[in-house]
């Protein structure tokens, strides 16, 4: 039962005992209810005092326990446990702050590394100089504040996602932001983490805090056994399909149910990740021992009893009982199917078994003359010139083996340009350990170094105009993977098939 | 930042919804170091074939930019609104944006202004039927104001004063220095500081 029900059933109690009473309750934002149960007690008026906590949402507590200060009419300021810096959208920032003549204020809570516009093959050397300067750039903002740098050639060099949880950087109940909007995917382990711009880069980096606006609580509730060759893309991707792009804004989510509960992290991060594409400002799971087993013996994860410690506090961050959420969203993923997208953004989706849609908006419209489609088309008919396999979103070292169990055998399709484009150095070491890389190899696919590539396409790795890829990143907007290419989402499994077909088509089939 | 209080000009319509901000400022303009000169690289993918809307002649020098909801949705780069900014927007209507871009359009002074599907719709028409046509963004009054019609518009009461007084959020947050400090002291001794 929860404390408010209990408040409710002392105060019915006294009445029945003849007594008047009446119940006053104030709410507080510290999360605790306080007030005062007042009434008559034989012509003697009484008062008690109540004060118990409020039920909270996980995002709720995350929040709660990061509030440096709290006042009227403002954002509460926030308080940053982790910083990731890129190469990108930070030089503008360390340069504000040269100018205004501030330094870091914890360069020992800020990472840094490069991986936008990183080459991935053929040496550490940036294919332009722009490239260069910005790599440059970091290197020396770093270097004179004294915030670690994993810089191209390190061996923990990679996607910022990618290294901060495989450090064991990344860590339950922490706040976490990066200027680059994936940083969502970081909420995987029950942390709150959003990207900002540059401006707030700087603002971190100068304060080590943020002030930011109370936001709105969702719960995605996702249950049931997942089918064969259906993955934590299809769901999110089902999920997109669903909401939109825009229904999450102002929210925090919080994915919940069975089949999330079931998913390994790294499938959790695929779905964090894609928070972003329907407008959520984070998104989260409540850790669980899967989480802790994943964290456990990493280089930053806590030791000894100061792992006990932290294993004691992360098992409270757990959404309490009748804690209330804004709106809640339900998915049964055992009748979910492997999804792609046909569109120019990530709510474009349909399952692989379906055709393109008949357009219903001008946005529709403008999508299918762009993707050079025509509705009723079969998706799995689509024929593909490039597969790309990489980004924040599905380049793990699950990510390749479940590639590499569709490729193993088979042969890239001949009209079709393939690579694979590992998450971070370490994932790509631990990938050729497994002797992964001789599988995609010996598929005919491109071996190539960490880095975001061909999802942003910063780099060299982009799409020629009129190109058409089969892409497990999470972003199909016109030009995003190069000026005039064509991007199908999907699933690592899926990409690894459509480079095997030579088209769109249904993994399940080849299983 | 520049204080930022009304802003009167023309419009340019955009009669686009989920406009990304890859479209307004593809990757490959993000490799300067610096927070200006994009204004040329403004939706360069849209504008290369030739006759897009921002570039016909009636639309030069517009000060705000009408436009479909969900505007500013994926990647974080600031260099959107600094975008927008340099190429002469001073304010922009839009029934809804992305979070990230909204907060990063009030850092760089631009006045992002939601006003309801209807009324968007109206100023849309209205700029494309008459270019000419004059619109106020009045920051202060909360209205977008033009010949016959006064919409009132809804904004984060904080971001207001911060665009109006011109406000250094650093400075702000720095005044709260033993706040943070106290913070500080109280973290837990398990969270990882980088090594």
């Amino acid at each position: 039962m929860s404390e408010a029900n209990k408040a409710q059933e002392s105060k019915e109690e006294y009445e029945r005992a003849g007594r008047t009473s009446h119940v006053e309750l104030e709410y507080y934002r510290s999360g605790r209810a306080v007030g005062c149960v007042s009434g008559t007690n034989f012509g003697r008026r009484v008062c008690v005092e109540l004060s118990f906590p409020m039920p909270k949402t996980l995002a709720q507590k995350l929040w709660d326990s990061h509030v440096v200060r709290v006042a009227p009419g403002e954002p509460d300021l926030l308080y940053v446990d982790l910083h990731l810096v890129h190469e990108v959208t930070s030089p503008q920032a360390f340069e504000g702050l040269r100018l205004s003549g501030r330094r870091v204020r914890r360069p020992d809570l800020s990472l840094a590394t490069m991986d936008h516009n990183v080459p991935t093959q053929g040496g550490v050397r940036a294919a332009d100089d722009l490239s260069r300067r910005q790599m440059e750039t970091l290197a020396e903002n770093c270097r004179r504040e004294g915030i670690p740098l994993y810089q191209i050639g390190s061996r923990r060099q990679g996607i910022v996602h990618v290294i901060g949880p495989e450090l064991g950087l990344t860590q339950p109940g922490m706040l976490i932001v990066c200027g680059d909007s994936h940083t969502s995917t970081h909420g995987a382990f029950g942390a709150l983490a959003f990207g900002i711009g540059t401006s707030e880069v700087e603002l971190v980096l100068a304060t080590q805090c943020l002030p930011q606006k109370r936001l709105g609580d969702l719960a995605v509730t996702i249950s049931g056994e997942l089918p064969l060759g259906v993955t934590a893309k299809d769901i999110v991707l089902g999920l997109i399909g669903r909401t939109g792009t825009s229904l999450g804004q102002g929210h925090l989510v919080e994915y919940r149910g069975s089949t999330i509960k079931g998913l390994s992290m790294e499938g959790r991060m695929t779905i964090c990740n894609m928070s972003i594409e329907w407008g959520a400002k984070a998104g989260m799971v409540a850790p669980d021992e899967t989480t802790f087993k994943y964290l456990e013996g990493r280089p930053s994860a806590p030791k000894g009893e100061a792992w006990e410690s932290a294993l004691e506090y992360w098992r409270s961050l757990a959404t309490d009982p009748e804690a209330p959420f804004d709106a809640e969203i339900s998915i049964d993923a055992s009748q979910l199917e492997p999804h792609v997208t046909w569109g120019t953004n990530p709510g474009q989706v349909a399952p692989v078994t379906g055709r393109v849609p008949q357009p219903r908006s001008d946005t529709d419209e403008r999508a299918l003359k762009y993707m050079d489609l025509l509705a009723g088309t079969a998706l799995a008919d689509i024929a593909i010139d490039r597969v790309f396999i990489g980004s924040c979103t599905n380049a793990r070292l699950e990510d390749l083996r479940a590639a590499a169990q569709v490729i193993k055998g088979r042969h890239v399709h001949p009209k079709v340009r393939a690579m694979v484009v590992p998450g971070s150095t370490s994932v790509k070491r631990a990938a050729e350990d497994e002797g992964l890389d001789l599988v995609f190899k010996a598929a005919g696919f491109e071996w190539r170094n960490a880095g975001c590539s061909m999802c942003l396409g910063m780099n060299p790795d982009i799409l020629a105009p009129g190109e058409r890829c089969a892409s497990t990143s999470n972003r199909n907007f016109e030009g995003r993977q190069g000026s005039g290419g064509r991007t199908h989402l999907m699933s690592p499994p899926m990409a690894a098939a459509a480079a095997v077909t030579g088209h769109v088509v249904d993994v399940r089939e080849l299983l | 930042m520049e204080p930022v209080s009304r802003v009167s000009g023309r419009m340019a319509p955009l009669d686009r919804a989920d406009v990304d901000t890859d479209q307004i400022i593809p990757k490959q303009f993000l490799k300067r170091i610096e927070r200006t000169g994009y204004g040329p690289f403004l939706f360069f993918d849209w504008r290369a074939p030739g006759d897009f809307v921002l570039d016909r002649p009636e639309h030069a020098g517009a000060a705000v930019l009408v436009t479909g909801a969900n505007f500013g949705c994926g990647s974080s780069r600031e260099h959107a609104p600094w975008a927008l900014r340099d190429f002469g927007f001073k304010a922009i209507i839009s029934p809804s944006f992305a979070d990230i871009f909204l907060a990063n359009c009030y850092k760089t002074g631009l006045l992002a202004v939601t006003l309801p599907e209807r009324q968007v719709r109206h100023l849309i028409d209205l700029a494309s039927e008459d270019p000419s046509a004059q619109v106020t963004v009045d920051l202060e009054k909360q209205e977008v104001r033009g010949e016959g019609f006064a919409y009132r518009f809804e904004i984060d009461a904080f971001a207001r004063e911060c665009l109006l007084g011109g406000l250094d959020e650093i400075g702000l947050v720095e005044r709260h220095k033993s706040a943070i400090a106290a913070y500080e002291a109280g973290r837990a001794t398990w969270l990882p500081a980088v090594k």
